[in-house]
């Protein structure tokens, strides 16, 4: 079966700077990766890689049978983006900017209703985004990276900001329940590397390990 | 791509229903100078060729403000991100831009015309409001095309506000031209349209020329 990520001697610069180098790594469908490293190690930029907002610069890379940067119109649409930012917009309310995301993805109104269901979110779902707390715009980031039903979801510290309660409702869009392949990044090692089948560790955008490793080996990283 | 470009276009108008940060401010900006010519010159009205130039110069330095706010929403929420991680063409993006500058031009001239009517222009602007439209018309598709590009141009550097009116201006000079040499006549005591349609065609090659380009290198300027 072929890979649903496949990286070869990955390299990203930003000016002179070298955010990645070296990064291979290879990761089967339905598996889960997670990224470690410390901060500016180059996981946001790894994953941007990978949801095609940034262009390789060296190396190889293949994503869900597309090859970067040359065949990235393949991507969009077909990964579900969690970063930093929520990608909503503060004026709109939860339900306007979900259905903005599922008219700009081809999916249908319905499918809006049920995903705010699933983050438990239809209650506000008419308020515009800057009356909700922090923890309730991630749902609904989680909302609309799930809202295509995406098969591959790169996700960045995707329970920050949520409640215990919050995070198990949203395991079975974004745990490993969902089925899908996830490339994870966060900073909870050891919560980390209990849901992935593999980690990729990062120092100063370099490769330190990639495979099956244990947690005290993975916390040198932070050292 | 229609109905990408849509959503998109809903999406920037209700945005600017609720902030009102482009079309108020850029009609607030229009009716203060007017009002500055209006003591500045020191004349009881305008007419020809430097009515023409009051008004299109304002108008020009009014999309300023409109060009310099089209992707404020997108930088400063991520929403050119969250455009390409969809399946959409880039185009999309382009065409709803440019269609909500130039819906933001229109709101702001059916303030900004009237006004510059009543405190600036010596003849009456009723018996030549068909063809002043017809040049605001084509005028404002000239200038929402080069205006979204060059907001998209600016959108992720850092001194965008230098960069929009430096850009802008000089490319709006053809359009300031026509426009006003179209208008001229219209503005004059003995009220005729005088070369409309050669100036209407300026506006029109303009605005192809323009719309092909920008089309063509839209795509570019949102590579990383």
């Amino acid at each position: 079966m072929e890979p649903a990520i496949e990286l070869e001697g990955l390299g990203r610069r930003y000016g002179e700077r070298l955010a990645l180098a070296g990064v291979t790594v290879s990761l089967p469908p339905g598996a889960t990766l997670a990224v470690l490293g410390a901060n500016g190690a180059g996981k946001t930029t790894l994953l941007r890689v990978l949801a095609a907002l940034l262009r390789p610069h060296a190396g190889r890379a293949r994503v869900l049978g597309a090859e970067l940067p040359r065949e990235r119109w393949k991507v969009p649409g077909r990964v579900g983006y969690l970063g930093h930012d929520p990608l909503l917009y503060r004026e709109l309310s939860a339900r306007e900017n979900l259905k903005y995301h599922a008219r700009l993805h081809g999916v249908d109104s319905d499918r809006v209703r049920r995903v705010l269901g699933a983050v438990g979110m239809e209650h506000r779902a008419d308020e515009p985004l800057r009356e909700l707390s922090r923890g309730m715009v991630q749902r609904l980031a989680v909302a609309r990276a799930v809202l295509h039903d995406p098969p591959l979801l790169l996700l960045d510290e995707p329970r920050a900001h949520l409640d215990p309660a919050a995070a198990d409702r949203l395991e079975p869009l974004i745990g490993r329940a969902s089925g899908r392949t996830r490339v994870l990044v966060s900073h909870d090692v050891e919560g980390a590397l209990a849901e992935a089948d593999f980690a990729l560790g990062l120092k100063a955008g370099r490769q330190v390990f990639a495979g099956i490793v244990e947690a005290t080996a993975a916390r040198e990283l932070y050292r | 791509m229609i109905a990408a470009a849509g959503a998109i276009l809903r999406k920037d108008l209700r945005l600017e229903l609720r902030t009102k940060e482009s079309v108020p401010a850029m009609t607030l900006f229009t009716l203060t100078v007017y009002v500055l010519f209006h003591f500045g010159l020191d004349r009881d009205s305008l007419d020809g060729e430097l009515a023409a130039g009051v008004l299109w110069v304002t108008l020009l330095l009014a999309a300023v403000i409109g060009v310099s706010r089209l992707f404020a929403a997108e930088r400063e929420q991520g929403g050119i991100d969250g455009l390409l991680l969809a399946p959409v063409d880039r185009t999309a993006l382009f065409v709803a831009k440019a269609a909500a500058l130039f819906l933001f031009l229109a709101a702001v001239e059916v303030v900004a015309v009237p006004a510059f009517g009543l405190l600036l222009l010596g003849p009456e602007l009723g018996g030549a409001l068909p063809e002043l439209i017809a040049v605001l018309a084509l005028a404002d598709l000239g200038i929402a095309t080069v205006g979204a590009l060059v907001a998209a141009l600016a959108a992720e550097t850092n001194a965008r506000e230098l960069i929009v009116p430096l850009l802008l201006l000089p490319l709006m000079v053809p359009v300031l031209i026509a426009s006003a040499q179209a208008t001229e006549p219209l503005l004059r005591q003995d009220q005729g349209p005088e070369d409309l349609a050669r100036w209407l065609g300026v506006l029109t090659l303009y605005d192809v020329v323009f719309v092909l380009l920008s089309v063509a290198v839209f795509d570019y300027l949102l590579e990383d």
